[in-house]
């Protein structure tokens, strides 16, 4: 009772309760899309209809053990401590540690040579991506925030690190977690088997905005993904409206190049997301919002609001047109 | 000259209790002069008492209002999570929650309950009058109080720590400035101390405080139990204090142990902190074992079957356990095959868990049960337990923990095993004991009440928890999205939290209802069968009336009219003569009788001690050193005077007759003494934070390139070979000045006292001038900061070494310290070994070691 009127209570405080929820795509280990995914799922399932079966036969051998009034010492009892204590869990932990250990070798065993190979930071509260270039461009790489594309089927090596504390980084669809460490480089390789749009998030406790801090997995057709890969690596293209033309000036303007970067625009800093492609993405803000004019106004308005402790500062003090225009700006940048 | 005891082991292994009782009003003096010796201070003074009575009850109702606080935290963790995108709390409150949830239920509840309820029941099973020192649990308990409440209010000035109970670095050096890792690192630290502090006593009382006859193995099973958990503590609590101590060095001083960028590595803390938490583990479910263990034989009626198996299952799984730790660490990007053995380890553990069940079991099939509530609390508890056992096996796996690991299947998984594990056998044991306590029994119809609320509503909070966690739900987000499934699970499980804190509520009125109009109990109200229910109704402060001579593992079921003749005081010291406080002590294996102990008072020197310690650890958290400096020479000065006053004071005889012919020395000194024991334990604690702080410098060689760096930019070998050398020569100087003593040669014992203090100083300077001269920066780089802590450590421990030094000669100068009555300098140069041993090590790592790698 007392969370719900919490929550009457709440509502109309709230702004992420009266914002559209959004959708990121399947999280659940339980229903898995990637080789990884898959096996560890069938080990869950044997594990845990194993688990249940011990626990009740244990609960029936309690409850006989509490109903025999034998009051007297029966002279096999040693046999019960020895079989039941020892012998039995021994064998079937050695079976279990034997089946659940031989899938080690696929799980954190390398990637086959060539395969692709995706570099992921994490940071407080986000996720820097970046791709080698299609055209193996070594210089540049192509940067993007929170959403990762992956060609089915094959093979992709994560390469993870951390610009700050640390995180980790877990699509419980694809595959199993690796922790992302500053100074210090883990690898997680991740086969996706089945098409759709999945969701990752970062599952070590890492300070304020811990809880938003997700990225979106679209995984498409090998031809798909190298169109994306190679629109990805293009310089952004404009809308050429009234508004986003006000957008492009306000955002030169307002100095947001001193963090991000769009490349075919003059903002080259590598501080925050870039965003040459921003508008394409699923959500912004590592999940927190759609990615629609009026989250964006509202995020350039109020980060620290949406976002406990985000690093990025408020706009509030532009005008809602100013606000409008670079979200217009932003939301084209396609 | 040496003393020799009385050679008891010649007599027949038990003597029999008086024929006839002595006289009656022989009696009745006898037990006036006891109660006199024994009882508690009245008015305000009472605070100033040391009987294990009363600081075990301090250190119970501390612990469960910890307990009840943590519970709150967890009741605000509910409703915040109740629905999506609430704001009951803000997300930096929820992280300060959290966090101190965790941080006060494992070392504000788990650890010292245990400590708490050994301190109140260990010396009633083991027919001890008090524990051997009762100023050490005085001051263990105010510390534990001083640091305790300065943790948990912190909370209320938003100043509480919030990187989670594991505060992993770097979140918390460089990206969490304020106060609150300080006051999580400074504050409990002090706690950790102080629960170290305990362990010692415990672990001397169960080795050295014994009755007659009661060798070790026919010790209860408790005392077994609390003497696995507290060597663990022994060995578990030091790698975290160095860890602390590292990250409190990087905070305050910017030494960079943890910042990848100046060479530190993050992961040594989480090598550090496991080390000692998963350990932890089995530290906060031994002692639960421990009461299932007393409580099952009693409501079987009948010896638990399996004694020998049940103490090698303890034994084993506190050895395994530290084999564990890096299963907490599977995600880390470590190799294949370290988590391969790691995850075999873990699931080894399983085993010696699983015979200590079969063994209850078998117990509960060879008896009769007789039901009660706190026999349902135990078998309610295990069987919560077994399913937190299992989806830890699962856990143990490593695939499945790449998914499991940091979800909220972990925070169903860890509830299960402490609330099943620890928190339902103690609610348990709160049951069985409270009548021992009070006099008075608790409600067996709001017991029952109390079990089931609890069950059903533990279960409804914690079970969908494994599901949310599969379906995606990381631990420790402040809220979530609508729309992800994550609703109605979470809900629920709010519901049942508020079920299971009514059970609690429950409890807790039990506790509290008045009971005045509620008849007394009658004596040993369950029929145990072992030494603590001995004790009379109501209870008497003085523990035991007389000692009894021990010959099996339930004397209440085994030895005809053994609570008669105990009454009677037809066994041994069965009076207080003198007016002093008095126990006995025993041999560690056999339980022969080698000394009659005089045990401390009631004093404020343990109170004002502790205020002056915790002084100095909450000052240091606001980084005001001068004011922290100055509490904790006060603090040292405090100890100093109590060690003056207080201990290893010369008996105005050498020998007393404890009864049935038998006459024991009054002092022991070496081996025979407790004193002694202490020193050897607690040094084996201060080892084991040496030997984690070395492990770190290793730790950095295998983990980080340019460790040490090439070419070596010091400490050289000059210095520290000379500062190891002196080093050594002061401890041989420390063995001739304990040698002359003993031969009674006044002016060679000080003259050698004095060559082990100029030696030891000049020892100290020579090993500071090591990385002195070198220009090593501890700020610079990693390399000089392992360089200095190392050379930090040992000088700390050489200036201590010092003051005991002097301690001795004052002693010797004030007639305090004889060749006959020496503890003093036996235990000092019993220090001086490891200091010794320490010092060797430190130079042959600094100095040596960069030349082979």
């Amino acid at each position: 009772m007392l969370n719900l009127i919490t929550y009457f209570y709440s509502a109309p405080f709230v702004p992420g309760i009266l914002l559209a929820d959004v959708w990121h795509g399947k999280h659940s280990a339980l229903e898995p899309a990637g080789t990884a995914a898959s096996e560890i799922a069938t080990l869950f399932w044997a594990m845990a209809v194993g688990a249940a079966v011990i626990w009740l036969s244990m609960i029936v051998l309690g409850v006989y053990c509490f109903r025999t009034h034998q009051g007297m010492h029966p002279p096999r009892l040693p046999w019960f401590i020895i079989g039941g204590g020892m012998a039995v869990p021994s064998v079937v932990l050695a079976v279990l540690l034997g089946f659940g250990l031989s899938a080690m070798p696929r799980l954190v065993g390398p990637a086959p040579e060539g395969s692709l190979r995706v570099h992921v930071t994490g940071e407080q509260w986000w996720w820097r991506v970046s791709y080698e270039h299609p055209q193996g461009l070594d210089t540049q790489r192509v940067e993007l925030a929170n959403e990762i594309h992956l060609p089915v089927d094959r093979a992709v090596e994560f390469v993870l690190d951390s610009a700050d504390v640390i995180h980790s980084f877990w699509i419980p669809s694809l595959a199993g977690k690796v922790d992302t460490f500053p100074g210090r480089e883990t690898r997680l390789v991740v086969t996706p088997t089945s098409e759709g749009v999945y969701q990752g998030i970062c599952a070590e406790f890492c300070g304020g905005a811990h809880a938003w801090m997700e990225f979106t997995v679209v995984v498409e057709s090998p031809e798909a993904f190298d169109a994306w890969l190679a629109e990805q690596a293009t310089p952004s293209n404009t809308l050429h409206d009234e508004g986003a033309t006000r957008g492009r000036t306000l955002f030169r303007q307002q100095g947001c190049g001193a963090c991000h970067s769009i490349r075919g625009n003059v903002a080259r800093s590598r501080v925050g997301p870039d965003l040459t492609h921003v508008g394409s993405r699923h959500s912004i803000a590592a999940g927190r919002l759609p990615n629609d004019r009026l989250s964006l106004v509202r995020w350039l308005r109020d980060p620290k609001g949406l976002k406990p402790e985000a690093l990025m500062p408020s706009f509030a003090m532009l005008s809602d047109e100013d606000l409008e225009s670079l979200a217009a700006y932003l939301h084209g940048l396609k | 000259m040496t003393f020799e005891p009385e050679p008891f082991a010649e007599r027949p292994a038990l003597v029999p209790p008086l024929a006839a009782a002595p006289p009656l009003e022989v009696q009745r003096a006898q037990e006036e002069r006891l109660l006199n010796v024994w009882k508690s201070p009245a008015g305000w003074r009472y605070w100033s008492d040391v009987n294990n009575t009363s600081v075990g009850l301090w250190y119970l109702v501390t612990t469960c209002g910890f307990f009840l606080f943590g519970g709150i935290l967890a009741l605000i963790i509910r409703v915040q999570l109740a629905v999506p995108n609430n704001d009951f709390v803000s997300a930096n409150t929820y992280h300060q929650v959290f966090t101190l949830h965790g941080s006060v239920m494992m070392f504000l509840f788990a650890v010292p309950i245990l400590e708490a309820f050994s301190v109140y029941i260990l010396p009633a099973m083991t027919g001890a009058r008090d524990l051997p020192f009762p100023r050490l649990s005085a001051y263990g308990f105010w510390c534990f109080l001083f640091g305790g409440v300065f943790v948990c209010i912190s909370i209320f000035f938003n100043m509480a720590p919030r990187g989670g109970w594991f505060m992993y670095p770097p979140l918390t050096t460089a990206y969490q400035q304020d106060v609150g890792a300080d006051i999580w690192l400074l504050g409990l630290t002090f706690i950790e101390i102080s629960s170290l502090a305990l362990a010692v006593e415990l672990i001397v009382g169960v080795l050295k405080c014994r009755p007659p006859g009661m060798r070790v193995n026919l010790m209860p099973l408790y005392a077994w139990y609390i003497l696995v958990v507290a060597v663990m503590i022994v060995f578990a609590f030091p790698p975290l204090i160095a860890g602390d101590v590292l990250l409190e060095m990087e905070r305050a001083f910017d030494w960079p142990f943890f910042d990848p960028a100046r060479g530190g590595d993050p992961l040594l803390w989480q090598h550090l902190f496991w080390i000692f938490g998963h350990p932890e583990v089995y530290i906060v479910f031994l002692p639960s074992v421990a009461l299932v263990a007393m409580i099952v034989p009693t409501f079987a009626r009948r010896p638990l079957i399996g004694y020998g198996w049940i103490v090698l299952a303890a034994v084993g799984t506190g050895f395994l356990s530290f084999g564990l730790w890096v299963h907490h660490m599977f995600t880390t990007g470590l190799p294949g095959i370290t988590l391969a053995l790691f995850s075999a380890a873990s699931q080894a553990v399983a085993v010696p868990t699983g015979v200590q069940i079969f063994c209850f079991l078998a117990t509960v099939m060879a008896g009769r049960v007789a039901w009660s509530a706190a026999m349902m609390f135990i078998v309610g508890g295990l069987a919560t337990f077994i399913i937190g056992g299992l989806t830890g096996v699962m856990i143990a796996l490593v695939p499945f923990d790449f998914q499991a690991h940091d979800s909220y299947f972990i925070v169903g998984h860890l509830h299960y095993v402490l609330v099943g594990g620890t928190i339902f056998p103690i609610v348990g044991g709160i049951y069985y004991y409270y009548p021992l306590a009070r006099s008075k029994a608790l409600s067996e119809r709001l017991g029952k009440t109390a079990f089931w609320l609890m069950t059903i509503g533990f279960n409804i909070t914690f079970f969908p928890m494994h599901i949310t966690g599969l379906w995606g739900m990381p631990r420790r987000v402040y809220t979530y999205a609508a729309g992800r499934g994550f609703e109605e699970l979470n809900l629920l499980s709010t519901v049942g939290a508020f079920v299971l804190a009514s059970g609690f509520a429950i409890v807790l009125w039990d506790i509290l209802r008045p009971k005045r109009k509620q008849p007394l109990i009658k004596r040993n109200p369950w029929n145990a069968g072992t030494l603590d229910w001995a004790g009379r109704v109501p209870t008497m402060n003085w523990g035991i009336r007389s000692i009894p001579e021990i010959d099996g593992r339930y004397p209440l079921w085994e030895q005809p009219n053994l609570l008669r003749d105990i009454d009677e005081g037809r066994y041994f010291l069965p009076d207080a003569e003198e007016g002093l406080r008095e126990t006995l002590v025993t041999s560690v294996i056999d339980a022969r009788p080698e000394q009659c102990l005089r045990v401390a008072g009631p004093s404020y020197m343990p109170f004002i001690a502790a205020a002056f310690t915790a002084g100095f650890f909450i000052l240091a958290t606001f980084y005001y050193w001068l004011l922290a400096t100055t509490s904790g020479i006060a603090a040292v000065v405090m100890l100093i005077a109590w060690a003056w006053r207080g201990t290893g004071a010369i008996p105005e005889k050498r020998a007393k007759d404890i009864g049935l012919g038998v006459t024991l020395p009054l002092y022991r000194s070496g081996p025979a003494s407790v004193g002694w024991w202490a020193m050897f334990i607690t040094m084996l604690g201060d080892f084991t934070a040496f030997m984690s702080l070395v492990f770190g410098y290793f730790f950095y060689w295998t983990s980080r390139d340019g460790f040490p760096p090439d070419p070596l930019t010091g400490p050289g070998t000059f210095w520290p070979l000379v500062g190891g050398g002196l080093l050594l020569a002061a401890w041989v100087a420390t063995v001739v000045a304990r040698y002359a003593n003993r031969r009674e040669r006044a002016a060679g014992m000080y003259m050698a006292l004095l060559v082990a203090v100029v030696l030891a100083l000049a020892g100290s300077l020579a090993l500071f001038a090591g990385p002195w001269t070198t220009g090593l920066n501890p700020t610079e780089h990693v390399y000089p900061a392992t360089v200095w802590v190392l050379v930090g450590w040992t000088i700390l421990h050489v200036l201590l070494g010092v003051l005991m030094l002097v301690f001795c000669a004052a002693r010797r100068a004030a007639g305090k310290l004889t060749s006959e009555y020496d503890a003093d300098i036996v235990n000092v140069l019993l220090y001086w070994h490891f200091l010794a041993l320490t010092a060797a090590i430190t130079v042959a790592v600094v100095a040596g070691f960069p030349l082979v790698a």
